[in-house]
């Protein structure tokens, strides 16, 4: 099949019909020496040199397999079971579009109604919707979702510790309404105290990006109290242990899903997952797939709630999401149900336990010092010489050790953010250590 | 298309018929029927102060979702509680079991601006 449909006396009809002889002449005003420039490209290859080339160039990648891995600021190194990719990349599932009809994609709704299931049982949340691009993306649609809830109220408040680029993503998506955007230091709980009616939403980081975990009991009740939303934008690999935002009284929660069975692929993509309250959803955006009976009785998924979308609710709908994160979600879904809930409850001790037993090495060092110690799988630590030149020179002994904070806050040059999950050996734990301590003695 | 006659209408098919003091409203036959089965109507808070012409909820039915708006200004005393566990109330008896919202409404004069049953009524056949 053509790709183009257009026939030769389609496009001469066209021609005709503009006024113009050729389609060359389509393209007079780009000077003719820019027009047709000589490339000067090499001889073709066969397909064996093809690859060496490619493989040479691949392998001066260093891959987070290939080094001892400390970094993670957004995107994490966890292990992927080989069930993942194998079930994924089936020719039923692999596609770049999702396909919603349900007369001929039950596999692929049933897929999602259960990313959904599993998603709302992990966040403590009545709904989950079938997700979207990317962490970032979702927290913003959930912050325009409150804003959509109670358009009156003006004021978002946002932790100043939250990832500078999902505060980039939130600046964008917000450009176009009328709402200031507060940033609060320290815990929520304290922000939440002073809230007034102009207040739409707060958002807990849970952790911070600085890893740090707050203690988020009471605070939904003072949001409430307040009239306004608690968004809640979680660690999905972290509610394996600790307690739902979902139990804390969070009406959205929101979660970047890479964690869950996908690679990091150099930043993308990503899944963004969005909970919601029972008494919310007819706000949220998104696709959800809801379970359905047919007349005989029989089980089958269907997308349901359409009504709040934009193909029926046109400019009045609260988001122009229409699609979601197809493959990628499918990805978690078979993560989640090849680990279970024991089997991500062991990960997220695995974090722990490790993050904790390198945080403390660390923290013996001279010089070098922890900043918190309630934190999950990443911490900041003081470090005696600038981050930037320790972690160049780790890297050159193949340990990446973590997020120079100077690449988002320029003047904080000597604090390093590190991040250990499952997948760092205490040999490689035990290599950072020394590894740190032998560059800045 | 059934007409209530003791109520005046906005072209948008919200009605408006006085009760005692205030004023109770819905959407008319003519809406529920060009609505279709009607699945969740989205109802304000009582207290809350509107404007005539402005949003006081949504109603969705299987194939549309559509702004609700005020006839006349007012405040809302009572909502339709009923509608939440039966929205098709609204299909059954859009002028009676299917009331949607009471106010007192802030300028009593408005309610000379609305169309009159056969007014609307002409409007609404045009469609």
């Amino acid at each position: 099949m053509p790709f183009i449909a257009n026939s030769d006396a389609d496009r001469e009809a066209m021609l005709a019909a503009i006024g113009v002889k050729s389609v060359e002449e389509l393209f007079e005003d780009i000077p003719s020496a820019k027009r047709f420039p000589e490339l000067g490209l090499p001889q073709g290859l066969s397909e064996l040199e093809v690859l060496r080339e490619i493989e040479s160039l691949a392998a001066k990648n260093v891959s987070a397999n290939t080094c001892a891995w400390f970094l993670g600021a957004g995107a994490y190194n966890h292990f992927i079971p080989s069930v993942v990719p194998a079930l994924a990349m089936r020719g039923e599932f692999l596609s770049a579009y999702t396909p919603y009809q349900p007369e001929v994609s039950q596999g692929t709704l049933q897929a999602i109604f259960e990313y959904q299931s599993m998603a709302a049982k992990l966040f403590g949340m009545d709904t989950v919707n079938a997700s979207h691009y990317d962490g970032a993306t979702a927290l913003a649609e959930a912050v325009l979702m409150a804003h959509a809830s109670a358009s009156s109220r003006t004021r978002i408040m946002i932790p100043a510790a939250l990832h500078p680029e999902y505060k980039d993503v939130l600046r964008l998506y917000l450009s176009a309404y009328s709402v200031e955007i507060e940033e609060y230091r320290g815990d929520p709980m304290s922000a939440a105290t002073g809230l007034d009616a102009g207040t739409c939403c707060l958002v807990a980081s849970y952790p911070d990006f600085e890893g740090r975990v707050h203690d988020l009991a009471g605070v939904a009740d003072a949001v409430h109290a307040a009239g306004a939303l608690f968004i809640v934008h979680a660690d999905p690999v972290m509610l394996g242990l600790f307690k739902s935002p979902g139990e804390m009284g969070a009406d959205l929660v929101t979660a970047e899903g890479q964690s869950l069975g996908n690679a990091m692929s150099y930043g993308g993509p990503f899944l963004g997952m969005m909970g919601a309250t029972q008494k919310l959803v007819r706000k949220m955006p998104g696709r959800i797939v809801g379970q359905a009976f047919d007349h005989e009785g029989r089980r089958g998924f269907v997308l349901t709630l359409s009504a709040r979308e934009q193909h029926i609710r046109r400019e009045k709908a609260v988001s122009n999401i229409c699609s979601n994160q197809g493959l990628v979600m499918l990805m978690t879904t078979i993560h989640l149900e090849a680990l279970g809930k024991q089997g991500l409850k062991a990960v997220a001790q695995l974090c722990w336990n490790k993050s904790h037993y390198a945080a403390g090495l660390i923290g013996k060092i001279p010089g070098f010092s922890v900043g918190t110690d309630t934190f999950f799988k990443e911490f900041v630590v003081k470090t005696p010489r600038p981050a930037a030149e320790i972690s160049r020179k780790l890297i050159g002994r193949g340990v990446v050790p973590g997020l120079p904070l100077s690449r988002y806050y320029p003047e904080r040059t000597h604090e390093l953010l590190i991040c250990v999950t499952e997948m760092n050996t205490k040999t490689q734990i035990d290599l950072l250590a020394s590894s740190l301590a032998e560059v800045t003695r | 298309m059934n007409i209530d006659k003791n109520a005046h209408y906005n072209a948008s098919h919200e009605w408006a018929r006085k009760d005692g003091t205030e004023i109770v409203t819905g959407i008319s036959d003519h809406a529920q029927h060009s609505l279709g089965d009607i699945v969740f109507v989205e109802l304000p808070e009582v207290g809350k102060v509107l404007k005539k012409g402005e949003t006081f909820g949504v109603v969705e039915s299987v194939k549309a979702a559509s702004d609700l708006y005020m006839p006349m200004g007012g405040t809302v005393t009572a909502v339709n509680e009923a509608l939440s566990g039966d929205p098709a109330l609204v299909n059954r008896e859009p002028f009676s079991g299917g009331w949607m919202i009471k106010y007192t409404a802030s300028s009593p004069a408005e309610w000379d601006g609305l169309l009159s049953p056969e007014s609307y009524q002409a409007e609404a056949a045009k469609e």
